[in-house]
């Protein structure tokens, strides 16, 4: 019977399958931070059991950690406290813990792909609902709640119904300016945030294809905006090349062995998916987000949409606008900004700070603009010290901060204050994600240094085409 | 960690017409910082209910002495967002043993399951109809019947079936949980891992 990947990596997963129930779905890796476990460590001690295979394990702390002076104590108790609830757990069941100060430290879904833990055709799960990104090689990843991470700690399996699955296909050349965020929030914008609820994406077209990896990795990681439990894309040349040599992934023969599997997960041509839906690339601008959630996203060039012309409650709609103190129908260009964020696990990673160089340089940042730039971890930050970013960020007037989540969720000091505006290259523009009253416009790298340097939201298209005086 | 059995509830419920309620409004990122399961019901809804400065808002639902239950019923699309299982944490430890919607997000739904929260989703109509009853009578009672799979609203005898498996509907009655199904297949989770490299 034909398959699509989705089903060849599933299928050969099922520990068990219960009638009118859930899959016992066994999982490869299993990545842990300090916020979504202490409470399953517990749920173990309680039982009187331990983690069934440690090895299978990879903790880091990232949601809850300060981007300046980490060589220093944290301050915030709460936040010590959960820290140190990790350290001692992880050291308890024997599992690799990568803290504070520690080299291969950094957010998560960074850390995975980097590491060589995130392989194709693997089952990985961690308590954030970012998870999808991992699912850019190939692999199923997808968020859950604590209670499945004491299961995977306990057993290594998680029980739940097999989703649907979905095809989503762009094809087309993509016009300048336009990054995977933009491909990313746009599929949001016209699927809504609950367009693929129940589903399971794999995303497939020439975009994809030509993607970097990086960025097939921005595209997964904003399928549960979507509503998703994950996305993902077929491995190919450029995964296999990216994973090779890593430190946890398959060496000599194992690699070898490996391939063979690799080169099996592709959807067969006849395969059948519940829903697939098509767009055209070239309908594709820069991004901005003008709303409370990632499906309130327009063409930077257009005007936020009249209440009239929107499908849901209207009621909602207006709550949102009002949140954000926009009008329907005004333009997104030229709206001041207070804040920049350049991080997270959306847009965190290499490719991201460089395309934020290639509009800052031999520009300055905006005076009324606080930038927060954070590197997704600590080898993307040796990175852009090697290739002389810091170099362009610092002469500009930037900063850079250490590693961690930061402003993304917003639990630690890196808040934005109530009223204030950020453009945010993050995941979330939900009420108060960046702070309590914080307001969130979600976009791109290249959104982000355009409305660094001009302090108010700007075409990037608009600076690419002027002379940069040297 | 097993929970209460949940049977027959009959109560009044708590009206949030509001659509796609994410979980950083049911619970922001700063509370998450606990290390135990206890006290998350005190933040449920905390910048939607609370002031900066900890005052009530009074013109939010939880603030407002009419309403009360043990029955949440939101707009469409609820709970999506972040995987924070300490959401369902918060709508459980503040009381509420069942939340009603037309749409849930998938995460959320699971979460509930997983800690005896049942999320019933009904048609859109119905949800506008049981609205309109808490508008029209805050007390109105609902009755969620989990062994027949059925929601009434008892005013007006108006009711609808709603779906949920039959290993969950199990697991719920009796106050299961999966941990105890996955420790018992424990042989065969390592039958399979032996040949799984990793
Ligand atoms: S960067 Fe944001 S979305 Fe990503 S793991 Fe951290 S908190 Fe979650």
């Amino acid at each position: 019977m034909s398959k699509t990947l989705f089903d060849k990596v599933w299928d050969s997963h099922v520990v068990k399958h219960i009638e009118n129930g859930p899959d016992v779905l066994f999982i490869d890796r299993h990545l842990v931070h300090e916020v979504t476990s202490p409470v399953a460590f517990l749920g173990l001690k309680n039982r009187g059991i331990k983690v069934l295979y440690p090895e299978r394990t990879f903790a880091t702390a990232d949601h809850n950690t300060p981007t300046r002076n980490q060589h220093l104590p944290v301050k915030d108790p709460l936040s010590a406290n959960q820290l140190r609830a990790l350290e001692e757990n992880a050291n308890a069941h024997g599992i690799p813990y990568w803290g504070l100060g520690h080299k291969k430290n950094g957010i998560v879904h960074v850390i995975g792909p980097e590491n060589g833990i995130t392989v194709p055709g693997a089952t990985i799960v961690c308590g954030d609902s970012h998870t999808s990104t991992h699912g850019a090689f190939g692999a199923i990843a997808f968020g859950i709640g604590t209670s499945e991470v004491e299961m995977v700690l306990s057993t290594q399996c998680i029980m739940q119904p097999k989703p649907k699955s979905m095809r989503i296909n762009v094809s087309g050349a993509l016009s300048e300016a336009v990054t995977p965020k933009d491909v990313a929030l746009f599929i949001i914008s016209k699927l809504s945030t609950s367009g693929a609820t129940g589903y399971f994406v794999e995303y497939a077209g020439d975009v994809f294809k030509n993607m970097s990896m990086e960025g097939r990795m921005t595209v997964c990681n904003l399928s549960i905006e979507m509503g998703a439990r994950g996305g993902m894309i077929a491995p190919d040349e450029k995964t296999f090349d990216y994973i090779k040599g890593r430190e946890y992934t398959p060496k000599g023969k194992d690699w070898d062995a490996a391939m063979e599997y690799w080169e099996t997960l592709y959807s067969d041509d006849d395969a059948e998916f519940d829903k697939e839906v098509t767009f055209d690339a070239s309908e594709i601008e820069p991004m901005i987000t003008f709303g409370t959630n990632p499906g309130m996203g327009i063409g930077i060039s257009n005007n936020i949409p009249l209440a009239e012309t929107i499908d849901g409650a209207v009621a909602t709609y207006k709550k949102s606008l009002e949140y954000m103190d926009y009008n329907e129908g005004e333009p997104m260009v030229g709206k001041p900004i207070d804040f920049v964020f350049l991080g997270s696990c959306t847009n965190g990673r290499i490719e991201d700070f460089r395309a934020f160089a290639s509009i800052i340089k031999g520009r300055k940042k905006a005076d009324n603009v606080t930038a927060w730039l954070v590197p997704g971890s600590h080898k993307v930050e040796e990175a852009i010290r090697e290739e002389g970013i810091l170099d362009i960020l610092t002469e500009a007037g930037f900063e850079l901060r250490e590693p961690g989540c930061s402003a993304c969720l917003a639990m630690n000091d890196d808040k934005i204050p109530a009223g204030k505006y950020a453009v945010s290259t993050s995941n979330r523009n939900f009420e108060g994600r960046q702070g309590p009253g914080a307001r969130t416009l979600l976009a791109s790298p290249l959104v982000a240094a355009a409305a660094a340097v001009t302090g108010k939201v700007t075409d990037p298209r608009e600076l690419m085409h002027e002379e940069v005086l040297a | 960690m097993a929970y209460d059995k949940f049977n027959i509830l009959t109560s009044s419920a708590v009206p949030l017409p509001i659509e796609n309620v994410d979980t950083d409004q049911i619970i922001p990122a700063r509370f998450l910082k606990a290390t135990e399961r206890k006290g998350f019901g005190d933040n449920l809804f905390r910048d939607w209910r609370y002031n900066s400065d900890g005052t009530p808002k009074e013109q939010f639902v939880l603030n407002n002495p009419i309403y009360s239950g043990k029955i949440l019923v939101g707009g469409k699309n609820f709970g999506s967002g972040s995987s924070r299982e300490h959401a369902a944490w918060a709508v459980y430890d503040y009381g509420f043993r069942c939340v009603v919607s037309s749409f849930f997000a998938d995460i959320f739904r699971g979460n509930c399951l997983n800690i005896g929260v049942l999320p019933v989703q009904v048609t859109p109509e119905f949800l506008d109809k049981i609205f309109k009853a808490i508008e029209a009578d805050p007390k109105t009672e609902l009755e969620i019947n989990l062994p027949e799979q059925k929601i009434a609203i008892l005013a007006t005898g108006e009711s609808e079936s709603f779906d949920i498996n039959d290993y969950k509907k199990d697991n719920m009655l009796n106050g299961f949980d999966d941990i105890d199904y996955l420790l018992n297949i424990q042989d065969d989770i390592e039958k399979y891992a032996e040949n799984t490299p990793l």
